[in-house]
């Protein structure tokens, strides 16, 4: 049975990233926003610099660092970088 | 040296060496005594004999020749082995360089130096496969679309074959503009005494590569090259591009000035770009000019006709295009009459015709069978 | 607040933003791509990438930062086959739609696949001849209307891994742009694999095969992907019906047979043993 012993303590190391989105790239296809496992994005009604409604981080937060929406971005305007406590 | 150790002792076992050759055999040595270490080809009457030795030789002297699928992959590849760095040329004849034509249009447009082998044959299309003519000179003009310029040699005889194709690759290199060498059946096939040269008389231009911070498509009347492979992050494109190679389609004062610059590099140089060979006597009344195969039998006619006491002047075309305009300008001047013998409906007469006011006769002969001397005597008794 | 992308550097900075429309699959691919090349720790200055005509075409040519060959419509497999076969130790990536390396340059496809040339072909799929307008091509579904058949396509779609594979390619699979992670390791095993590698990446356009379709974002398309796709291993268990309109992913060949710039240089190696 895998279960823990009485004095097992859990890492309390969590991870957190910094989310940011380059609104000068950014065309709001809203890929970002649709596919967040963690829904960190969410869609605006500001227009950005290139005329589109630019997606915002609404909870930087909850991200994973799974980088899908780094990966995925057709611009590239997505940085993913782990916060250093 | 000219060569890499392994040509130079191949080509000094040839040299002097007194061999009987086809002129397609004598285009394939050529080219190899061009410094050629890239051909690919596919087979066409009257052309295949130039893969077939190459296929044999270029090995011998670490150059490689393919056989592609068809005629637009041999010249793509040709284009992309020169960008890598190598000399490169293919070999076709009228219905393979129909199908080349848009890549001749690329190798203009990014200034890629390639040499093309046209040995003509009778058509239009399928034609007469196996039997010459001289049919695709104004297609060698203007077969690719958009305004440009060309270079063309036409040799009319074995012997020749081997040094004017090693001058398509100098002036490949020197103008860096593709080359045609327009030959036919006729010359390719024919068979003929040949003296193998010693490759330390060959004189052969190199490539001048750019240096770092140069541009390749401007800056100067002819760009340096560059070679794949040693960090240039050059960017290549048939589209109309700035000097850096990078595409700008929008801007009116982009496409002029490269197109302007792609022309001048041959237009402002015709003089030293054109040969000709004149056989002028003084006072002149008639005059043949012709070239390739119909040379010959045209200089024999000339011998007759000045045998029976007729004036006669011969000017022979080597360079075919950029076209001797100013060749043909003296000769007006100096004639009455212009005799030009083709072997097809008059594509050079026609040329001859706006530089000049006197008149010009063709003498056309189709059908696949070359003029003999007293078709062509008879012609100019008239 | 602005950060720049680590992975610019293998671009040229100065192109971007890209000119693809919103949503472009093609975006994907050229981040997918910056990736693989930084993971597999490649000098950018081996790398030729030769590239033809339409959309997808563009995602090489200006982005990408290495000697860029742009050439014709249909035969920059071609052109790269001179490009290897003069300098072998250059990595040769051709990048392209499905009408430029399937339909006009069908035949170089075939051949380069036939001839097993050490080439890394990436086939974006995105169904339609987009930089034109709309036209019908030869990955567009039976039935769909375009600017060209506006009556419905009247002819089937091509299977381009298999055409691929049938022609011999060594390595041949097929991602979408929803795949991202498999599709960068599958990236990276084409890029260093000695052979002919194929990807097809199903690649989504929202704009030209979107309106045709009524799917008119991005999300829409990777929605339809992620639903439909099936790996190709269990598809082998699946039924021929099972596997309507579903779109078979994965990694479908992956061997080694005698590479063809290797085979001409041992022909000259044997004539010449300075050479060897």
């Amino acid at each position: 049975m895998i279960i823990p012993s009485k004095d097992f303590k859990p890492d309390k190391k969590a991870k957190f990233f910094e989310v940011t989105i380059d609104e000068d790239f950014c065309k709001g296809c809203s890929i970002c926003t649709d596919f967040c496992p963690k829904s960190v994005f969410e869609s605006s009604d500001r227009i950005n610099p290139r005329g589109y409604y630019q997606p915002i981080i609404k909870a930087e937060e909850k991200c994973s660092g799974c980088k899908l929406c780094e990966l995925l971005c057709p611009e590239l305007a997505i940085v993913i970088e782990e916060k250093q406590q | 040296m000219n060569y890499s150790p392994i040509r130079q002792k191949y080509l000094k076992q040839l040299s002097g060496k007194t061999l009987f050759l086809q002129g397609d055999a004598a285009l394939g040595y050529g080219a190899i005594y061009a410094g050629c270490d890239f051909f690919a080809g596919y087979p066409i009457t009257p052309a295949s004999e130039i893969a077939e030795l190459l296929a044999l030789e270029m090995p011998k002297v670490d150059g490689y020749c393919i056989q592609m699928e068809d005629e637009i992959a041999s010249i793509a590849s040709v284009i992309g082995a020169v960008w890598a760095g190598g000399k490169g040329m293919t070999a076709t004849s009228g219905p393979g360089f129909s199908l080349m034509q848009e890549c001749v249009g690329y190798a203009v447009m990014t200034e890629t130096p390639c040499v093309i082998i046209d040995v003509q044959r009778s058509g239009p299309s399928t034609g007469q496969a196996t039997k010459p003519a001289q049919g695709d000179i104004m297609q060698a003009r203007w077969g690719t679309h958009g305004d440009h310029e060309i270079i063309a040699l036409a040799p009319n005889s074995v012997q020749e074959c081997l040094s004017l194709i090693i001058e398509c690759f100098n002036l490949a290199e020197k103008y860096r503009t593709p080359v045609i060498l327009l030959t036919d059946g006729e010359i390719g096939h024919l068979r003929e005494k040949i003296v193998m040269p010693d490759p330390d008389d060959i004189r052969l231009m190199s490539r001048r590569f750019a240096n770092k911070g140069e541009v390749i498509f401007g800056g100067k009347l002819i760009p340096p090259m560059i070679e794949y492979g040693k960090g240039t992050f050059s960017h290549v494109t048939g589209s109309t591009h700035k000097e850096s190679g990078m595409r700008d389609v929008q801007t009116q004062s982009v496409h002029e000035k490269l197109i302007t610059r792609i022309y001048a590099k041959i237009d402002k140089n015709r003089e030293k770009i054109i040969r000709v060979e004149k056989d002028f006597i003084p006072d002149a009344e008639y005059a043949v000019v012709a070239y390739g195969a119909t040379s010959r039998p045209a200089k024999g006619a000339v011998i007759k006709a000045r045998k029976a006491k007729k004036k006669i002047d011969f000017l022979r075309l080597i360079t075919i295009w950029p076209f001797p305009r100013n060749e043909i300008r003296e000769l007006g001047k100096r004639v009455k009459k212009i005799f030009i013998p083709e072997m097809n409906l008059g594509q050079i007469s026609r040329e001859i015709e706006r530089f000049v006011h006197c008149e010009v006769v063709p003498i056309s002969k189709i059908g696949g069978i070359a003029h003999s001397i007293d078709e062509i005597y008879e012609a100019i008794n008239e | 607040m602005k950060k720049k992308h680590p992975l610019v550097k293998y671009l040229r900075e100065e192109m971007l933003p890209t000119v693809f429309c919103p949503g472009c699959g093609g975006g994907t691919v050229l981040n997918v791509y910056a990736h693989a090349i930084n993971e597999l720790g490649i000098d950018p200055a081996t790398i030729v990438s030769v590239t033809g005509i339409g959309c997808s075409s563009w995602i090489p040519s200006p982005y990408y930062k290495t000697d860029t060959l742009h050439v014709l419509h249909g035969r920059a497999i071609a052109f790269a086959t001179g490009v290897k076969i003069k300098k072998p130790d250059l990595k040769v990536i051709v990048i392209a739609g499905d009408g430029d390396i399937a339909a006009i340059g069908g035949n170089h496809l075939i051949h380069a696949a036939r001839r097993n040339i050490d080439l890394t072909v990436f086939l974006i799929n995105n169904s339609i001849y987009a930089m034109t307008g709309g036209q019908v091509a030869p990955s567009t579904p039976q039935g769909v209307p375009t600017t060209t058949t506006p009556y419905g396509n009247p002819e089937p779609n091509f299977d381009f891994t298999q055409l691929a594979i049938a022609a011999g390619a060594c390595y041949a699979a097929r991602w979408t742009t929803y795949h991202v992670f498999h599709l960068l390791k599958s990236m990276k095993k084409a890029i260093i694999k000695k052979g002919f590698s194929f990807i097809e990446i199903i690649s989504q356009c929202p704009v030209s095969y979107g309106k045709m379709v009524g799917m008119r974002t991005a999300s829409d398309f990777l929605r339809l992907y992620k639903e439909t796709s099936v790996n190709v291993k269990k598809a082998a268990l699946m039924k021929e019906e099972e596997l309507e309109n579903k779109i078979i992913i994965g990694e479908f060949v992956d061997k080694e047979r005698e590479e063809f710039t290797e085979a001409l240089r041992n022909i000259n190696k044997r004539l010449s043993p300075e050479v060897a």
